[in-house]
């Protein structure tokens, strides 16, 4: 292991490429997807296919099931039936194999949820060190560098509720990317914060996406899924109600249900 | 009135009565770290994801929180040695003296479990998964996330165990012959019940205790997770 990456090679030739199948083979292929909360079917038959390197984003009013998407991929909601592949793999039960299978699913949560005992680096280690059973000098060496790339090096020694919030988010997709995950989870990484951290978070993200992370990040911002994206899933009462390209559903939404929502969000 | 305030018998009877706190800080000393050990064991079942564990947790503190100390080292005593002939070895102090030790641990640890999950109750979900999503099991999460932190918020509760645990040494009366009560009474019996004797083993206790109570205060405040 030499290679200080973060995923998978930069698979992408053209950032805007209209095609469906940006580099890789599928990464993520949900089947048939279902869910209850009690009487709420909150997944509804749910196919979703995401290919290795593709940004997807994942847009759609409140209540409409995205978060329950996000977290049934390293089941941290599990599901009721139908299958979902993680590279190859169906996702197994609860016990070892599950938690192989999360390292390789990086998570960002819209409340960060830092180790809130541990300092940054510690917070960036800790995963590698216990997961991956890397020596601490390598983990710290990578958690270093990582910590470099999202611009916050100089609060590696500080404790979480000592940062601002842009900083806490950065951390945690630190965190995330510690694993060298084959993909990441982002869920409202931005909706905590206040406005004028909410470009140093997405710029972090847009590097991602450009270095080709294989990334599904539910998100409002319009912004960056137009300039990071792929694909764009619209999900409203647990459906997906459309799936295009970015420019094609911000100019030009095919469902009532999708103008609808976009005339909300758009005209405040 | 002068035998009531006659401070002599304290004096002369100094070395029995340091070997009797010595007894007692050996035995809070031992029960201590024992109680922590089954409470920590006890609270980590009590937030399993498997129902056994959690009914079983459940069912151990609520047997050993309502089950009067007395009667736990009476039936260490009686109902383990005596009848059952459990022994722990061949010197029957010994023996008696280890009993006592696990009877009020295993009481002691009921109470720790109950104040570790209410610590663990404040660890907000969000850090269970997290670590969960990083990828440690149940066992590491609750290990180097949840009870670090959980910990931290109930240091000061924990403290007033350890005390009243101090404090029950006492009772272990019941079921050992090695420890301060025991002495108190044989003192009491061959100098008679004075107020200076009640007053030696009073601020005795105190020594320990106090100090105790001030240790635990100022590790809660420097252990404090900020969020
Ligand atoms: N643990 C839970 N128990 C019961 N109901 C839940 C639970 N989590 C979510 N729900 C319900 O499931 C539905 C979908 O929730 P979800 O959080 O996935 O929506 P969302 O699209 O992420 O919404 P938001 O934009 O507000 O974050 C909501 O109606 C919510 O109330
Ligand atoms: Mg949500």
């Amino acid at each position: 292991m030499t290679d200080s990456g973060v995923g998978p090679e930069l698979s992408k030739d053209d950032s805007g490429a209209q095609d469906d199948i940006p580099g890789g083979g599928p990464l993520v292929v949900l089947e048939n997807v279902n869910k209850h909360f009690g009487e709420l079917h909150v997944l509804q038959n749910i196919n979703l296919t995401i290919h290795r390197g593709e940004v997807v984003v994942v847009i759609g009013p409140s209540g409409g099931g995205k978060s329950t998407l996000c977290r049934s991929i390293n089941r941290l909601e599990p599901i009721d039936d139908g299958t979902i592949m993680v590279d190859g793999k169906k996702l197994p039960e609860e016990g070892k194999d599950l938690a192989r299978l999360r390292a390789d699913v990086g998570m960002v949560f819209q409340s960060f949820n830092l180790f809130a005992h541990k300092t940054i680096l510690e917070n960036v280690t800790l995963g590698p060190i216990k997961v991956r059973k890397l020596g601490k000098q390598e983990a710290e060496k990578n958690a270093m560098e990582l910590l470099e790339r999202v611009g916050i090096a100089n609060q590696a020694q500080k404790y979480p509720a000592q940062l601002s919030g842009g900083q806490q988010q950065r951390a945690a997709i630190a965190r995330a990317l510690a694993m060298k995950p084959k993909v990441m989870l982002f869920d409202e990484p931005t909706s905590a914060l206040d406005p004028e951290m909410v470009k140093e978070v997405l710029d972090v993200m847009t590097s991602l996406a450009h270095d080709g992370m294989t990334m599904i990040v539910v998100t409002h911002e319009m912004g960056f899924a137009r300039r990071a994206a792929q694909k764009v899933v619209f999900m409203a009462d647990g459906q997906i109600v459309e799936e295009s390209t970015p420019d094609e559903f911000f100019t030009n939404a095919r469902t009532e249900r999708a103008k609808d929502f976009l005339s909300k969000i758009l005209t405040h | 009135m002068d035998v009531l305030f006659d401070f002599t018998p304290v004096f002369d009877n100094m070395g029995d009565i340091l070997q009797a706190f010595w007894a007692v800080i050996r035995l809070t000393v031992t029960t201590g770290i024992l109680s922590l050990i089954l409470g920590t064991i006890l609270a980590g079942m009590r937030v399993a994801p498997v129902r056994i564990f959690r009914g079983a947790g459940t069912l151990y503190v609520n047997v050993f929180r309502n089950t009067p100390l007395t009667l736990i080292l009476a039936f260490c005593a009686l109902g383990l040695s005596d009848t059952l002939h459990i022994s722990l070895s061949t010197q029957s102090t010994v023996n008696f003296y280890w009993l006592a030790v696990f009877g009020l641990a295993a009481y002691t640890a009921a109470f720790i479990c109950e104040a570790l999950r209410s610590g663990i109750n404040t660890v907000p979900l969000g850090q269970a998964e997290a670590a969960r999503a990083v990828g440690l099991t149940f066992f590491q999460s609750l290990r180097l996330v949840i009870l670090p932190q959980a910990f931290r918020s109930v240091i000061a509760p924990l403290g007033s165990i350890f005390i009243a645990m101090t404090k029950n040494t006492t009772v272990v009366i019941v079921a050992s012959y090695v420890e301060s009560a025991y002495i108190m009474r044989q003192l009491f019996e061959e100098e008679g019940a004075t107020i200076p004797m009640f007053l030696a083993f009073a601020i005795g206790f105190m020594i320990i205790t106090l100090p105790m109570g001030f240790f635990f205060g100022w590790l809660a405040k420097r252990l404090a997770v900020s969020r």
